[in-house]
Order: C-alpha cells, then sequence, then structure tokens
C-alpha cells in the first residue's frame, strides 16, 4: 500500500507531531516499507477468530474507594515546564477557525 | 579475587560474613565505573551518594549482626525508564531529559526492602524502541567484547553493565526482546517474566500489553534471586496477577530434572548466522545426552510475529506517549502561542527518529479506515500465535530457540534500514505477544569471539521450569 505526502501529513496531525519537509519524505519511504511487510497478514484467514488485546485473564479490576496519601501540590508541579501560582501555564488555547 | 566478578549471590556471602565491608564494595564499583563509563556508555546517572549511605546501612547491619535482606550489598543498575524518586529518569529521551520523578517503582521500594545498593540509571533506546541502544538521546552503549560493536537492546546499559562488571545485577525491560537480546549480545544471562508477575508500576510505559521488568545477572541463580524479589502482586498496578512473590532459589536446590524440550523447526536455517545455530545445535545435542527428550515441532505461525508484534506495540506506544505534550513535566517547545502549535512543536523537537517512526505507524494502524486491516487483524493474528505455544505446551515443558539470529552487530550498521533492525527481533517477540516466560543464557561464543545466546520458553508462571532447565544447562555448558 503506498503512502502519500499527504498520509504522511495528515498522520503528522493526528500524532501531534511537527514534521520537516526532510522528514516527511523520509518516513513516507519508510512507512510504506514497512507497511508493506504488515501487509502479510492479510494472507492469513482470520474469520471469527477472537481478538487477543491481553494475555492476561484479569477483568475489571477495583480497588476500595479509600483516602490515600498522594503528591502534593509542589510535588506535583516540580517538573512543570512553566507555572503560576499552584496551576500548571500553557499558550492560549482558544484557537481562530483557520 | 575481584570483586566486579562475584556474582551477586557470592558478594552477599561475603559481605554477610565480614570478608568485605559493603561501603567498600560499593566504592569500588563506583570506581570502576567512573573509569570505564566514558568508553561503554553503560550509565546515564550514578547514584553515588545514596548508594554510600545504602551501604553504610547495611555494614551496621552487618556488624550488629542484624538480619539482611535476601540482595544485601549487592550494586544493581536500573534502566533509566524505570522511576528512582528525586533522580532524574530520563527513557533516553530529550523530552524527560530534565524529568526527576516524585515516586519510586514498586521494583525500586522491593529491591531497597531487600537491602539492594542501587548503584545508577542505565541507558537504553529512547523509551526502550530499538535492538542496538543506538536510538537514545544519549549516544549508544558500546558492547565490552568489542567496543566497535552493539550491545544490543533496548535494555543495552544494563546488559553492558552486568557484562563489565560495572554492577553485579541490573534491572532491565522487554517488550519484544528488550533484556534477552542484549543478554545475548553480551554474554549474561536476562529473563524476560510472564506478563503481570512483575509489577510495572513505575515503569515508563511503552507497549502496555507487553512490557514486563526483569533481572538482567551473571547467572541463573542470580536471576533466579532477583526475579523472587520483584515478582509478586502489587495493588498499584490493575495487570498485576495475584501471586505471591517465592523463594526461586531454593527451587534450585532440587534442579536435576529431565525435560521434554520442542524445537521449533521454523527458528532455525536460512537466516541465522552459521555459529549461532552451531552453538545452538550443540546446546540441543547436550539435552539429548541429559538424556532430556528433544522432538522438533512446528510454530507455523511464527513467520508472522513481527508484523503481529510491530503492529501491536507502535498502536500502543502511540496512545501511552500522547501524554507528551509540555504542559505538566518534560521538554517545552519555546516558541509556541497557540496550544496546538506547542504540542506539535514539543513533540516534534523531543522525540528522536524511531520514536516519531512509530508513533507515525501506531497512529497509522489505528486510524480510520485502516483500523480493522492492521491493528483488528493483528490481534486476531496475536491470538493465533498465541495458541501455537499453548499446542506445544500441552505435550512439552521447554520451547528451544536462539536468542538472536546474530552475534552482536556493527555500530550503525542497521540503523539506517529500520525494517531490517525489526527483523532482528524474530525469535524474541513471540514470548511477549503469548505472555509467556522466556530466558536467554550464554551458550558459546562465535568464531570472532562475540558471545551467543540460547533461548528457553516456558508456559505461563513456569519459571521455575526455566529456572532448573537454564541452571542445569549452565553447569553442563561450562567448558
Amino acid at each position: 500500500m503506498a503512502i502519500t505526502i499527504q498520509d504522511v501529513e495528515h498522520i503528522a496531525k493526528l500524532a501531534r507531531l511537527r514534521l520537516t519537509e526532510e522528514e516527511k519524505l523520509r518516513f513516507q519511504k519508510e512507512l510504506g516499507k514497512i507497511i508493506e511487510y504488515f501487509d502479510q497478514l492479510k494472507k492469513l484467514n482470520t474469520d471469527g477468530v477472537p481478538p487477543t488485546t491481553h494475555v492476561v485473564p484479569l477483568e475489571n479490576v477495583l480497588r476500595e474507594d479509600a483516602v490515600k496519601p498522594c503528591l502534593s501540590v509542589e510535588e506535583a508541579l516540580a517538573n512543570a515546564p512553566d507555572r503560576k501560582g499552584n496551576y500548571f501555564r500553557v499558550p492560549k488555547v482558544v484557537e481562530k477557525e483557520g | 579475587m575481584k570483586l566486579a566478578e562475584l556474582k551477586g549471590w557470592e558478594l552477599r556471602e561475603l559481605i554477610k560474613k565480614g570478608e568485605t565491608g559493603c561501603k567498600e564494595a560499593v566504592a569500588s564499583f563506583l570506581d570502576e565505573i567512573k573509569k570505564k563509563n566514558k568508553s561503554l556508555n553503560s550509565f546515564l546517572t550514578l547514584t553515588e551518594e545514596s548508594a554510600l549511605k545504602s551501604a553504610e546501612i547495611v555494614d551496621k547491619k552487618v556488624s550488629q549482626k542484624q538480619k539482611l535482606g535476601a540482595l544485601a550489598g549487592i550494586p544493581i543498575a536500573v534502566k533509566d525508564n524505570i522511576c528512582l524518586r528525586g533522580v532524574k529518569t530520563t527513557c533516553g529521551s530529550h523530552i524527560l531529559d530534565n524529568f526527576v520523578p516524585p515516586y519510586n517503582a514498586t521494583v525500586v521500594e522491593k529491591l531497597k526492602k531487600e537491602d539492594a545498593i542501587i548503584i545508577g540509571k542505565t541507558n537504553l533506546d529512547e523509551f526502550a524502541m530499538g535492538s542496538s541502544t543506538e536510538n537514545s538521546y544519549f549516544g549508544p552503549s558500546k558492547n565490552p567484547h568489542d567496543l566497535k560493536k552493539v550491545p544490543g537492546g533496548s535494555s543495552g546499559g544494563s546488559a553492558v553493565a552486568v557484562a563489565s562488571g560495572l554492577a553485579t545485577m541490573a534491572l532491565g525491560s522487554d517488550t519484544g526482546g528488550s533484556i534477552r537480546q542484549p543478554a545475548a549480545l553480551c554474554g549474561v544471562v536476562g529473563l524476560k517474566p510472564t506478563y503481570g508477575t512483575v509489577s510495572r508500576y513505575g515503569l515508563v510505559a511503552f507497549a502496555s500489553s507487553l512490557d514486563q521488568i526483569g533481572p538482567l545477572t551473571k547467572d541463573v541463580k542470580d536471576s533466579a534471586l532477583l526475579f523472587g524479589v520483584i515478582s509478586g502482586h502489587d495493588p498499584n498496578d490493575s495487570t498485576s496477577l495475584k501471586i505471591s512473590s517465592k523463594d526461586y532459589l531454593k527451587t534450585l536446590d532440587s534442579y536435576k530434572t529431565k525435560f521434554k524440550v520442542a524445537v521449533p523447526k521454523e527458528a532455525f536455517g536460512a537466516g541465522n548466522e552459521k555459529d549461532v545455530e552451531e552453538a545452538v545445535k550443540k546446546a540441543i545435542k547436550l539435552m539429548e545426552k541429559l538424556n532430556w527428550s528433544v522432538s522438533e515441532v512446528s510454530l507455523p505461525y511464527m513467520e508472522y510475529a513481527i508484523a503481529t508484534y510491530y503492529i501491536i506495540a507502535t498502536a500502543e506506544a502511540s496512545s501511552n506517549l500522547a501524554r507528551y505534550d509540555g504542559v505538566k513535566y518534560g521538554y517545552r517547545s519555546k516558541d509556541s502561542s497557540q496550544l496546538l502549535e506547542l504540542y506539535q512543536n514539543t513533540r516534534g523537537e523531543g522525540f528522536g527518529n524511531e520514536v516519531k517512526r512509530r508513533i507515525m505507524l501506531g497512529t497509522y494502524v489505528l486510524s480510520a479506515g485502516y483500523y480493522e486491516a492492521y491493528y483488528g487483524k493483528g490481534q486476531k493474528v496475536r491470538t493465533f500465535i498465541k495458541q501455537d505455544f499453548d499446542n506445544v505446551f500441552k505435550d512439552f515443558d521447554i520451547v528451544i530457540m536462539p536468542t538472536s539470529p546474530t552475534v552482536a552487530f556493527g555500530l550503525g550498521e542497521k540503523i539506517e534500514d529500520p525494517l531490517t533492525m525489526y527483523l532482528s527481533d524474530i525469535f524474541t517477540v513471540s514470548a511477549n505477544l503469548a505472555g509467556i516466560p522466556a530466558i536467554s543464557i550464554p551458550c558459546g561464543k562465535s568464531k570472532a569471539g562475540l558471545p551467543i545466546g540460547l533461548q528457553i520458553l516456558a508456559k505461563p508462571l513456569a519459571e521455575e521450569t526455566i529456572f532448573k532447565a537454564a541452571y542445569m544447562l549452565e553447569q553442563n555448558l561450562k567448558t
């Protein structure tokens, strides 16, 4: 399955990755080759085969809703690239349509 | 006798008997690291101060004849994707190069409880994605057997630390072979435990249905010792199995057993280096000499394991790595005027090549229109691969394969060709897809003197079988 530059740009947008023009060209070539390799699975008939999402037979692991110690505000904010008071600071969220 | 050459269980005895002080021993390891790390690039961070402090506590316990933990005084290196409170945990990535976790991983708590000495954090392929450590933001680690060769990956730094005597034991993580393959390429023992036996709490997630923490050690006894400490149920990991930890070292006392051995025909022939194939076949001959019954079997879906693995692993990775957005921790790109731009710039600048490639692949196989054809299909073929093993383990105790089709390859040799690099995981990814335990032990060297690994796989929770078989082979492979 051939991958176009438009495909690469679309996936990069979904993945929130800024790519350089050079990266786009490289990924177009590389992803195409790898996805072609993935295509060998199409040979196999998997009708009615249940998917394996997890190898361990565990379901709905719940814990008690108990009060436990947790990180302090200072600890939680210690790695913040930018903060204001007790908040993480980020650039403007509301964007113009475009 | 050189401390650097001792196994963990030997060093603990020495310290216990007072034949060497723990602080003195730890200081000598730290000195060695400072001398050799420049050429090997095994460690990213040293925890010198806390290591010496922990060693003093062990010395005090010895002098006061207090009970010592199972790992007392043993210098252990921890892969840099496992959180250590107050110590930088970079994952080999620019995006986390200033991240200091505010908590300890469960495995770290368990090491500390048993008086282990954590001496530092080791190098890895960025986010554990790779088979050579060449994808580390901090440069590749080097194979101590030949500095021009890769040590394997992604737990390359941990394998190098153990192989070169810079640490007595190490922790790694294995998503598709990242413990076993570097163990094989560096000539040490590496175990990927049954999925769910070791808590992943505090392990930076790559592919959550495949990731598992495990030991890299000098011998099988140390592997059993360390696995016994780190395994067991953890309420902080919802995929953790309800099992209690066990003294696996004790189970080795009665190791002389005969095993029913399955040798998959798909793992031999074209594709393997001649020296690798010969060494593994020699080990199989040895099993026959030990009167183990050896039979050829077929794992017909093994040829689809790489495609299946790279679909599932990249899909899970693209989702797990969505958290790196430059908001709460880690690297943030400087000039972004809007939030979307902040995300895109941060991730574009913060991630390296291989990580971007895998996020792109994972996003693609999960995207509208392709989900069923790739991700859905991959999950169904995963069922076939698991059934292959279920069938074999109805009649056999263990499966034997090479760990890697080649010995250590040259630095730079495969890095420009991602698909070729992926294919080097051919014998290791199946155990992760099936969730079963597998160990790699040294089984000889190539003509050029590079180590070769033998892989032993067993059914879920059969670590005891693996240790016994591996221990017996280890005793008999000695020349």
